[in-house]
């Protein structure tokens, strides 16, 4: 029942980062620097993640990539067309699975068909889409009747119906237990590899951006920038204690801080 | 079960026969519960009839008619709460309820009729009050109507002002600033205080109390819609927009539904204040509806007659809260653990 999932046009879903910059200025007055000088170009198709502690600007990178917020210099582009604000080519997952509590399920996943004025066409995706994120039987529940991971799977399903060309995601998994992380990670790529939609992918977890991504991008806080970009060259399907792992995820603590270096006996 | 079986057992091997059985069965957990109804009601309808009256009392007997109604429907429920046991649980619930409410008509029938240890006319029998109910259950009846017809329209366009002034409120810094202070300034002022320059600033005293109602019932929704939309979860509104929502839909289809909770807090305040106006507008100016029925009894001295119509409100405006509650049960049939009326 994939096949009904259009994958979106060749070539689609590139997003080109420039020299971004972003100021907030705190209650106190003073200037906070969440992200400086980041650069990046994201390929079509890819899965990249964003990795780093809290308050290296990665989620905030993330909303300038949505729209949601204004770069203070630099600037966003997607297929070279600058972002000036949201729009449905670029769809939001967040931690918080955010869906309307007031709406069912269904229409949940319909509200980007309807509030673009598409529902009557497309209603029948709506279903497909349910469908691809296994939530058949669900379509008339309230959000309060889901378990955190069927809500997450639910917004999931509430970002694609609109076939956006870029997915991002903002520690989509974050509020879940371990085995559900681990299940909703398969099933995160399984839908990936069926649209073939970008995806940005915050996380703090390493082994989590490791297993899914392309590329991850690890960054720094104070002020917030990217440090080094990994290359994740394992096939897929990957193992979860593949010995390649090891080696990136020490690489990654290292820069973080969190290692030493040459010490492999320390994850063995 | 298990009480029933035994004592079953028990009784057969005494020499009761099958009837005394079924009863003991029946009577086993509980059976004064269901039978106290029927013996007070019974106790009710002879002291009553048997009784001597130390108040003057002339009209018919409709007290007794309808006490020996209940007698019959009492007793029957008490008959089928031993046949059927689904029924026996809901009366069993309500039977005590039953019981204490003829015990207040017992003491009430003894303190005025039979004993007349509180003045007339000030506080007459219950069997006063219901001839009444009955022998002018048509002024009544269309008093009830009048005041209906008032409240109705006095409300729905309180909140067909309030809704939208609430939702420009929050939704608009601007024109939050310009209506807050008439808001925060006119809004607390009770209603009724403005009923000598409505008397004279409208045509008839029916738009006067119009706007007396239009203006206590706007103030409530006013404010809880207002709050109700500033305090949506401002995720939603990133979620909607970056699913291509409009501005019109963020406010019709997102910030409306996610307010609805408070929205409805204000709907019954807005209720609670309006029966109030509504009741003093009618005792101070308008000619029609319960209030103007009660302070025209009143002038008269004539206190069954406020008895009766402060039942017949008790009821309207219950029933009016109890369809407002119905209402709100299957607009928020989303929200968890709901208080039910």
């Amino acid at each position: 029942m994939v096949t009904a999932a259009r994958q979106p046009n060749e070539g689609e879903g590139a997003l080109q980062i420039s020299k971004v910059e972003k100021l907030f200025v705190d209650p106190a007055g003073t200037n906070i620097t969440a992200l400086e000088s980041v650069s990046l170009d994201i390929r079509s198709g890819e899965f990249i993640s964003l990795l780093g502690p809290s308050g290296c600007g990665k989620s905030t990178l993330l909303r300038l990539i949505a729209g949601l917020d204004v770069p203070t210099s630099g600037s966003i582009a997607l297929d070279n067309e600058v972002i000036d604000g949201p729009h449905y080519f670029r769809g939001l997952v967040f931690q918080d699975p955010t869906l309307f509590p007031w709406l069912t399920i269904k229409k949940n996943v319909a509200v980007g068909l309807d509030a673009r004025g598409i529902l009557r066409q497309k209603e029948k995706e709506v279903d497909e889409y349910i469908q691809l994120v296994g939530l058949s039987g669900f379509e008339n529940s309230y959000p309060y009747q889901l378990s955190g991971g069927m809500a997450q799977r639910a917004s999931l399903a509430r970002a694609l119906v609109n076939h956006p060309k870029v997915l991002l995601m903002d520690e989509p998994l974050g509020a879940l237990d371990a085995f559900t992380r681990m299940n909703m990670q398969d099933e995160i790529l399984r839908i990936w590899k069926s649209r073939g939609t970008t995806i940005v992918f915050v996380t703090h977890d390493i082994d989590e951006a490791i297993y899914l991504s392309d590329r991850v991008v690890v960054m720094t806080p104070r002020p917030g920038r990217i440090a080094k970009i990994f290359d994740i060259v394992i096939e897929r399907p990957r193992s979860r204690n593949y010995p390649d792992f090891f080696e990136i995820r020490s690489e990654i603590l290292e820069l973080l801080h969190f290692a030493e270096k040459n010490k492999p006996e320390y994850y063995l | 079960m298990l009480d029933t079986a035994t004592s079953a057992k028990e009784s057969s091997t005494t020499s009761f026969n099958k009837k005394a059985v079924l009863s003991e069965s029946f009577f086993a957990d509980g059976w004064i519960t269901v039978l106290l109804p029927f013996i007070f009601i019974v106790l009710l309808l002879a002291e009553h009839i048997l009784l001597q009256n130390r108040q003057p009392f002339f009209q018919k007997p409709y007290f007794s008619w309808i006490l020996a109604v209940f007698v019959v429907i009492f007793a029957a429920a008490g008959v089928g709460a031993s046949q059927y046991p689904s029924f026996r649980a809901k009366f069993l619930e309500k039977a005590p309820l039953l019981t204490a409410f003829t015990g207040f008509l017992i003491i009430w029938d003894l303190v005025t009729l039979k004993l007349a240890l509180l003045p007339l006319p000030y506080f007459p029998s219950p069997a006063a009050v219901v001839a009444v109910l009955i022998n002018e259950w048509e002024t009544l009846g269309i008093s009830a109507l009048y005041s209906l017809r008032l409240l109705l329209i006095g409300y729905a366009l309180g909140a067909l002002i309030g809704l939208p002034t609430g939702v420009l409120m929050g939704w608009y810094p601007r024109f939050h600033y310009w209506v807050n202070p008439i808001l925060r300034s006119i809004g607390p002022i009770p209603a009724t205080a403005w009923i000598p320059i409505a008397m004279v600033a409208f045509p008839t005293s029916f738009t006067a109390s119009i706007f007396l109602l239009v203006l206590a019932c706007w103030f409530p929704i006013t404010v809880m819609t207002w709050s109700g939309i500033a305090n949506v979860n401002k995720a939603y509104y990133e979620v909607a927009r970056s699913l291509g929502a409009s501005e019109f839909y963020l406010i019709t289809r997102v910030a409306l539904p996610a307010a609805m909770p408070s929205i409805f807090v204000g709907l019954f305040m807005s209720m609670g204040v309006a029966f109030v106006t509504l009741i003093v507008g009618e005792m101070l100016g308008v000619k029609a509806g319960l209030g103007w029925f009660i302070s025209w009894a009143q002038g008269w001295a004539e206190f069954s007659k406020v008895y009766a119509a402060l039942i017949v409100m008790s009821i309207l405006f219950s029933s009016i809260i109890t369809l407002l509650f119905k209402v709100r049960d299957k607009v928020l049939v989303w929200q968890k653990g709901l208080i039910k009326w």
